[in-house]
């Protein structure tokens, strides 16, 4: 016992090297030293039938859960070829100065069999190869076309026990699907994995809609719509496709997010010039307003234990970022740079504030202290906003614009993901352009 | 559980540290004053003379001389037409965060709106809805398209 703890420090300890590497690294680009992990095949009980064989699971699954490693900018997979010894003695007694000739810190293996009823029993090892031991093993129970599901409940696991940090990769991200020239944009609500894949059409396209967003504690989804041409927040219920409009407002509501209990949800309602901020209890329908100033007040979101709401305002004259309490009352400027401040979110650790920033005809996304000590750029680009937390609150996930050019072609919207050090971007390939992600939590619960 | 505690306090250090190491903060103001649009390129008409749209300065709501002179011809149309209903559109250009945006398109069409009204238009006779930036009148992503999305658009609705 006292040897497990041992390695599991000197692990720790590579691993906080890298963190320090990263830190150092912020906007400008350094160089960062991912940790070198090799992910067996799994291997395939014999007594598989010829229906699960074909299905090649054995490499599926280490491929995706190599690609969520390597997305997230921490780990550097080996390449298969280079291994050495077989999946399945790897599994079962790695010979670990086979897998440190190839100069990997971390092995993965797994085994793949059968349960009853059709149901496969996946089970994965997580080897530390300097010290030669075991770190974790676990098995999964599913039916086969489940199998993406369980590659990411793997990704995260291995995730957990290397970094220490809850993983992020068993979940989802709701955003729009753009179609069409910019004049007569078709925007449609989609919906799929983390990683891009298996994208699911939730409206048709017939009216404009707009900034979905995450239930965290239910399979509902929050976004606005211009049903009959009125501007409004809507309640969507993404496993039954039943939707509702959110309260009864002589006017445009927008901006909406969830209470962290689901219960509620936050917007802003324009009217007569001015937008402040309501609450609305989604089973009461009671409504309260929050703020009441005649400047406008929008993109408000919830601290993660409820008890504070950040927010945008122009009552200084210009775009900047507020805090108060989830009462409306002690509302406090928090952004005091130069340039204009646009839609804060609280990230889920409760520590920082992500937003959009517009400085110097730059848009930027950024980090800050939710005081709004510590203002942190991650990103500049031409255009880019709505940043979105990750379930681990270590990675954010926006959309960019690129500029069309004077005939008004050619602009376009993606996805983007980047981490909290401002060192791993990445685009996230979507079928169609794509705006407003918005992260879910993780599918297999806290 | 040593292994957690640490991780923990080395965690909260790494944080420490590079939002320590945050950026160095130049001063420069992104606004601009007037750059409202004031030619005539986008401009339709509600009937002879009468155009149907105003615009507006970076980040403003305010009226310009020249978006009062608009209204104020499309006030004096709509108390010669009583039987004649419109929507008032407000629009902001590009450069802006979508949500923010949605409520500077009302904030315009209210503007307008209230203009109208303050002329003798009955308020009952007006609606307004924000699209924001979502339904640029020119789609190129120039200072000049920008000058011309930064609009409130006057449309009959019978």
């Amino acid at each position: 016992m006292k040897y497990k703890i041992f390695t599991i420090l000197a692990l720790f300890f590579i691993l906080t090297a890298k963190s320090f590497a990263l830190v150092s690294v912020d906007i400008t680009r350094g160089n960062l030293d991912p940790l070198p992990t090799a992910i067996s095949d799994f291997y395939l009980d014999s007594k598989l039938g010829d229906n699960i064989k074909k299905l090649q699971l054995e490499s599926k699954i280490p491929e995706l859960i190599q690609n969520n490693l390597s997305r997230s900018g921490l780990f550097f997979a080996l390449e298969k070829k280079s291994f050495i010894q077989r999946p399945e003695p790897a599994h079962n007694k790695p010979r670990f100065e086979d897998w440190a000739f190839i100069k990997t810190q971390v092995l993965v293996t797994g085994k793949i069999s059968l349960e009853k009823e059709g149901r496969l029993r996946v089970e994965f090892k997580l080897w530390d190869v300097v010290s030669a031991t075991e770190l974790s093993a676990l098995a999964f129970y599913t039916t086969p076309d489940n199998w993406r599901r369980v590659s990411h409940m793997i990704s995260d696991k291995i995730y957990e026990r290397l970094t220490g940090e809850k993983g992020y990769f068993d979940s989802r991200i709701i955003f729009v699907s753009e179609t069409g020239p910019k004049v007569d944009r078709k925007k449609r609500l989609a919906i799929m994995d983390q990683d891009g894949y298996g994208v699911k059409y939730l409206t048709l396209g017939n009216e404009l809609v707009l900034t979905p967003r995450f239930s965290p504690a239910s399979q509902h989804v929050t976004y606005m719509s211009y049903f009959k041409n009125l501007p409004r927040v809507y309640l969507l219920n993404i496993e039954t496709g039943i939707q509702d409009l959110v309260g009864d407002f002589p006017g445009m509501t927008f901006a909406p997010r969830f209470s962290p209990d689901g219960k509620k949800i936050i917007m802003s309602f324009a009217q007569e010039g001015n937008s402040d901020i309501y609450t609305m209890d989604i089973k009461t329908r009671v409504v309260e307003k929050l703020t009441d100033h005649p400047s406008i007040d929008t993109s408000p979101s919830y601290s993660p234990d409820g008890s504070y709401i950040t927010f945008n305002s122009d009552r200084s004259g210009l775009q900047q970022i507020y805090t108060m309490k989830s009462d409306g009352t002690n509302v406090k400027r928090i952004s005091f740079g130069e340039g204009l401040y646009g839609t804060p979110v609280w990230s889920p650790r409760g520590d920082l504030i992500a937003f959009t920033k517009l400085y110097r005809n730059k848009f930027y996304i950024g980090v800050m202290r939710s005081d709004g000590s510590g203002e942190r750029l991650l990103t500049e680009n031409y255009y880019q906003e709505a940043p979105s937390w990750a379930p681990n609150g270590r990675v954010l996930v926006f959309y960019r614009e690129t500029a069309s050019d004077n005939s008004g072609r050619g602009g376009g919207a993606k996805l983007w993901s980047i981490d909290l050090t401002g060192y791993n971007e990445r685009l996230i390939q979507t079928p169609t352009d794509a705006s407003d992600p918005s992260w879910s939590g993780l599918l297999s619960g806290k | 559980m040593l292994f957690k505690n640490l991780n923990k306090v080395t965690l909260a250090l790494v944080m420490t540290l590079f939002l320590g190491a945050c950026a160095t903060q130049q001063a420069t103001t992104t606004t601009k004053g007037d750059d409202a649009y004031t030619g005539t390129e986008t401009v339709k008409f509600l009937a002879d003379g009468v155009p149907d749209r105003v615009f507006f300065s970076t980040n403003k709501s305010e009226l310009t001389s020249a978006a009062t002179t608009t209204l104020g011809k499309q006030a004096t149309y709509l108390k010669a037409n009583p039987n004649l209903n419109v929507v008032l559109e407000g629009h902001a250009d590009e450069r802006g965060t979508r949500e923010y945006n949605l409520a500077l398109g009302e904030r315009r069409a209210t503007a307008a709106k209230n203009y109208l009204i303050s002329n003798g238009v009955a308020a009952n006779r007006i609606k307004v809805i924000s699209y924001g930036k979502e339904k640029p009148a020119n789609p190129a992503s120039n200072v000049l398209a920008w000058s011309q999305n930064r609009r409130t658009v006057t449309v009959k609705t019978n």
